[in-house]
């Protein structure tokens, strides 16, 4: 029982992990209904950006204090996001307008290339430490009642905290400021968005920072956690199950299904795995997100898909 | 669009394409051409640059320091694989025309089962120095194949030996997990560490991780519930840290963990730094010598250094030199029957690689005492030496923390054997026999 | 001028129907058919036959596969890397157990195999649609991979995962040269393209259009969607399954199931994309743009630095290749969204005037 526990928890602090980069895809796809594939390799260019300017900034300007080389680090961080965002938004995007799904969808596999090499150019390509004081070492709960404790990963707990500030943060945003409420008149309708005088371009620009933003939170609690390196934008592919089980549109879906996707696959790995020969942990959350789909298509709480004959 | 611009972009792709059919530039004539296959791109890169640092670094010190292999210069070039089996099959034939006879270390077990069925035909060598397959050292089924200096069935069975010592004698009852990385690298051991488990009593719990290997967590938390005595790690690259990262957070103690040579390297270690304490490793090499004072005067000290000069001495980066060792020495030996101070082609090579008999003296000669130990080939035997040592991390450095040791070959060999007949059946090959061997 | 159809008057439905009414479109084929199967095999290195043309020829076939499924019906497909592991291990698993079984054969049935994963894996697409349905295709290409690392009867008890396939020979002619194996892939591409075309200019493609332009009014109208789903998903599956089989055995000849990952499904999805969904010429000319562009950008991308002064080592060039990859994926797509095939039409008709202003 306690295993099971253990077990549990793991995956809650997991799937709150996938969630935080899932809602990446959703943000996006809500305002500007493209799905960016390119999310991976957003969360690699922040990550990256921070880890490297964390090590340079102090070299620079001569200081030797940890926290304040990290807050720095994070300004900057968040500045190149901004500077992709609407670099993006001006070269890419504006001019795909109307174009079919699968045309955008592309185009952001196409940006996905580029960040991949051009990040690794100016920020190198080995694994970097992104050190932001999060302690590593295991937490033991509830000795006396099982043997040996549940294990809880204190890092893990932390980074589940500051994912759940930043979704409370964004729903904030989305709900009571003006700019969040423009976003979801955009997300409802373009056109009529635009009838009423919201700026499109602007509003995506906008839609493409907050996302840059959010893989930079992710960028850094997975980088905190593995280290930065290349193999952190294949981190998305595994976001990908939970945006399609939480609903493309719908940002509790993207956190519901990252709890559900996160336990699911840790507790497959661990209570089937051993029984196919391990190993199930990659195809594991996409065969529950399929057989999900099947029975709702459109996700948990994604909008009914209306097709007009 | 209009029609300037269009035939403006024809004629540039049509000399872009040009390019295409230019075939590649073949080496000058007394140049000894060497092609390197490393990957400083993608998951694997933290490791594969330091090893490629030091290939490329010991090819400049041999043409810097003693002007080339015996007045034969070295010329070489390197094709990034991304550790994928396609993008080294396309290296290996975009290389593989520069000159008649090269020596290949693509430093991955995938991309070297694809080029053991091609190197034959091609006469090209494949040095795989403590990777590859296992049962290449059997020279009379793999006569292109050099598994130099341990397989993966050594390395295994050296860690068992040491851990069988530690434990007294006798592992019988006792549980050893293999955490490995879920592709034929990761799966080498897994033949000798069934043998042993036969052999010996212990439990044996594969436990395989996901390419590229960054998602560990519920691996580690099967370890904390399966509590085995010992954990062996198989990983590359990011796998590596993760692994160990993971084990911090779990609680497992490094102590009990022991991982290949390829898992026990600096990158793996220096991000965690004190938290990796006590994890131990196999490794093969020294890393004081005078060879790498030359390297340092003659190659950094020249500026001419590939990677940065805090490389040269840690372990990767000696995996690299002595595999360029390995190659230098095979093309030196053949120069000693087909003609010092001429470029050897691919029959002559393999003869070379075939029967290097490096001891002491000429390590010495070389400036590799208490690097390299003693190796010598034969037809049969195409790995010449099996030994190695454990190193462990006291929190900055590697510190080697037991004696040499010999994998078993009383348990290895008959292994090989059998392997290397199922090899040779499937693949049509027929094994040489020892009278062939005197060529 | 040269281009134009006057004076080329068919006389029977059948030469109507040709799939190259044009005589000039008929000469150039020829010429190029001349070209690719007789002269570059007397001509080409042995380089551009192992490094270039092989792979173009067994990516095209693949392309072409998924062309069928995402461009003519309309199902977007990530797991093609999958099927194509499929067919390629259903093919090994054939000759190593059949003693004397043929390699075509063997590489048919290794296509029938795919077909039967394919089908389904395609049966969620009755129920689930657009993007959801890619990624729900990841999941085939996960599992499969996962199946085949794991269960070790289908690698036939290979210890380490990975299986080699021996010396190829097709009704006794050894393939031992590049040129003979190229000539085999280009066979099997000119036939498929041919199977492929005409199925798509028939009842089952206009079917297949049906559905992928608007599923509802095409059900309303009678097409069944069962069928016209599954099929595309059965024949797409197919065709990638015997792209799979050549490109282990012949490109390859030793793999594992890596050599089948994500990024081959990705870039089969850009070349078809590239190229023009729903055009069989479109998947030989994203085939030919995927395949040569990195290759072009190896070789020029470290003249350009050492003109520049710049020492470009092999870390830089992947860096750049994936750089410019991605931006020209993006310029491509701005320029004509509906791929190189658009392109070769546009410039079809005007030459159907040049050089005469109208």
């Amino acid at each position: 029982m306690g295993f099971f526990l253990e077990t549990l928890i793991g995956g809650l602090m997991t799937g709150m992990l996938y969630s935080l980069v899932a809602l990446g895809f959703v943000l996006i796809f809500k305002a500007s209904g493209v799905f960016n594939f390119a999310q991976g390799s957003m969360v690699l260019f922040a990550a990256l950006a921070m880890a490297r300017f964390a090590d340079w900034l102090p070299r620079w300007l001569g200081f030797d204090n940890r926290l304040l080389a990290n807050l720095l680090a994070f300004v900057a961080a968040m500045a190149v996001m901004v500077v992709a965002a609407w670099l993006i938004e001006r070269l890419v995007l504006a001019k795909l307008v109307n174009q079919e799904g699968i045309t955008l969808l592309m185009a952001t596999l196409g940006i996905s290339y580029f960040f991949d090499g051009f990040g690794q150019t100016v920020f190198g390509n080995d694994i970097y430490k992104l050190d932001i004081g999060l302690p590593k070492d295991p937490v033991f709960l509830f000795e006396q009642a099982f043997q040996g404790g549940i294990l809880v990963n204190k890092e893990d707990l932390y980074a589940a905290l500051i994912a759940a500030l930043l979704v409370a943060a964004l729903s904030l945003f989305f709900q009571k400021t003006g700019t969040g409420r423009a976003l979801r008149a955009v997300a409802d309708d373009h056109q009529a968005a635009q009838s009423i005088g919201i700026p499109l371009g602007r509003i995506w620009v906008i839609v493409w920072t907050v996302a840059g933003c959010v893989a930079l939170v992710a960028g850094i609690i997975w980088g905190s956690k593995l280290g930065v390196q290349f193999s952190l934008s294949l981190v998305a592919l595994k976001a990908l199950p939970v945006v399609i089980l939480g609903g493309l549109t719908s940002v509790p879906g993207a956190i519901l299904g990252g709890l559900v996707i996160g336990v699911g696959e840790k507790l497959s790995e661990v209570y089937i795995g051993p029984h196919l020969g391990g190993g199930i942990e990659i195809w594991f959350a996409y065969v529950v997100a399929l057989a999900f789909l099947l029975v709702r298509p459109q996700g948990l709480f994604g909008e009914k898909i209306i097709d007009r004959v | 669009m209009k029609l300037k611009s269009v035939l403006f972009a024809a004629a540039a792709g049509a000399t872009l394409l040009a390019t295409l059919a230019a075939p590649p530039a073949a080496a000058q004539a007394k140049e000894q051409f060497f092609p390197v296959l490393p990957y400083r791109t993608g998951a694997y890169a933290p490791n594969g640059v330091p090893w490629a640092n030091g290939y490329v670094d010991y090819l400049k010190l041999i043409n810097a320091r003693d002007g080339g292999i015996n007045g034969v210069k070295i010329t070489f070039e390197e094709c990034d694989t991304g550790y994928a089996t396609d993008r080294g099959v396309e290296c290996y034939e975009r290389l593989k025309g520069k000159a008649s006879g090269e020596i290949f270390q693509p430093l991955s077990t995938g991309i070297t089962f694809a080029l053991t069925s091609k190197a034959p035909s091609d006469k090209n060598v494949l040095i795989t120095s403590g990777y590859g397959l296992s049962e290449s050292s059997d020279g009379l089924v793999f006569k292109w194949n050099f598994p130099m200096l341990g397989t993966y069935w050594s390395g295994a069975d050296i860690i068992m030996q040491h851990i069988t010592k530690k434990e007294g004698g006798s592992l019988k009852g006792k549980k050893i997990a293999l955490v490995y990385h879920d592709s034929p690298y990761g799966k080498e051991p897994i033949p000798l560490l069934q043998q042993r488990a036969k052999l010996q009593g212990y439990d044996l719990t594969l436990l395989p991780v996901a390419a590229p290997g960054v998602e560990q967590k519920a691996t580690w938390l099967q370890i904390r519930q399966l509590r085995p005595d010992y954990v062996l790690l198989w990983g590359w690259g990011v796998m590596n840290s993760a692994a160990i990262k993971e084990a911090v957070a779990t609680g497992y103690p490094r102590e009990r963990m022991y991982g290949v040579w390829w898992s026990a390297g600096e990158p793996d270690v220096k991000d965690v730094g004190d938290a990796a304490k006590g994890y131990n490793g196999l490794v093969a090499f020294g890393n004081q010598g005078r060879v790498i004072d030359d390297i340092k005067k003659y190659v950094h000290g020249k500026g001419q250094g590939t990677g940065p000069i805090e490389e040269v001495g840690q372990t990767l980066y000696m995996r690299g030199m002595t595999s360029a060792v390995l190659a230098v020495e095979s093309v030196r030996r053949a120069q000693e029957r087909y003609g010092k101070g001429k470029v050897m082609d691919g029959e002559q090579i393999r003869w070379g690689a075939e029967n290097l008999a490096l001891d002491d003296k000429k390590l010495a000669a070389l400036g590799l005492t208490g690097i390299m130990k003693p190796l010598s080939t034969s037809c049969t035997d195409h790995e010449g030496s099996r030994s190695a040592r454990i190193h462990t991390w006291d929190g900055k450095a590697w510190q080697v923390t037991s004696d040499w040791y010999a994998a078993d070959e009383a348990i290895i060999k008959p292994m090989v054997k059998t392997a290397a007949a199922k090899y040779a059946s499937e693949k049509n090959v027929t094994p040489r026999t020892p009278a062939d061997c005197q060529s | 001028m040269l281009y134009r159809e006057n004076g080329q008057f068919k006389t029977s439905y059948r030469a109507d129907q040709q799939i190259f009414p044009i005589l000039q479109d008929r000469l150039a084929i020829l010429a190029l058919a001349a070209i690719t199967l007789v002269g570059v095999p007397l001509f080409a290195s042995d380089y551009l036959f192992r490094a270039i043309l092989i792979p173009f020829a067994i990516l095209a076939l693949a392309a072409l596969g998924l062309n069928i499924l995402v461009g003519y019906c309309g199902q977007i497909s990530l797991g093609t890397g999958a099927f194509m592991a499929v067919g390629a291990y259903a093919a090994y698993n054939f000759v190593v157990r059949v003693p004397g079984m043929p390699l075509l054969a063997a590489l048919l049935l290794g296509g029938l195999c795919a077909t039967a994963i394919g089908v389904a894996f395609g049966i969620p697409s009755l129920r689930i649609r657009g993007l959801y349905l890619a990624v729900a295709t990841l999941a085939a290409q996960f599992f499969v991979e996962w199946a085949f690392l794991r269960i070790k009867w289908l690698t036939n008890d290979s210890t380490s995962g990975s299986v080699t396939v021996g010396a190829l020979s097709v009704f006794g002619i050894p393939l031992d040269t590049p040129a003979s194996r190229y000539l085999l892939c280009m066979a099997l591409l000119v036939l498929f393209a041919l199977l492929a075309k005409n199925l798509v200019r028939g009842h089952i493609g206009r079917e297949w259009m049906a559905i992928r332009d608007m599923d509802v009014a095409a059900a309303v109208i009678g097409i069944r969607p069962v069928y016209a789903k599954l099929t595309a998903f059965a024949i797409s599956s197919f065709i990638v399954g015997v792209a799979g089989a050549l490109w282990a055995f012949v490109h390859l000849g030793s793999w594992e199931p890596a050599a089948f990952g994500i990024e081959r499904s990705f870039q089969l999805l850009f070349m078809i994309i590239i190229g023009g969904l729903g055009s069989i010429m479109g998947s030989f000319l994203g085939a030919a743009f995927i395949t040569i562009v990195p290759i072009v950008l190896n070789r020029t991308l470290p003249l350009f630095g050492n003109a520049f002064g710049v020492h470009v080592d092999t870390a830089l060039v992947s860096h750049f290749e994936s750089m410019l990859f991605g931006a020209l994926i993006v310029f491509f797509l701005i320029v004509e969204p509906h791929g190189l095939a658009r392109l070769w039409s546009t410039a079809k008709e005007k030459l159907r005037l040049w050089p005469f202003p109208h």
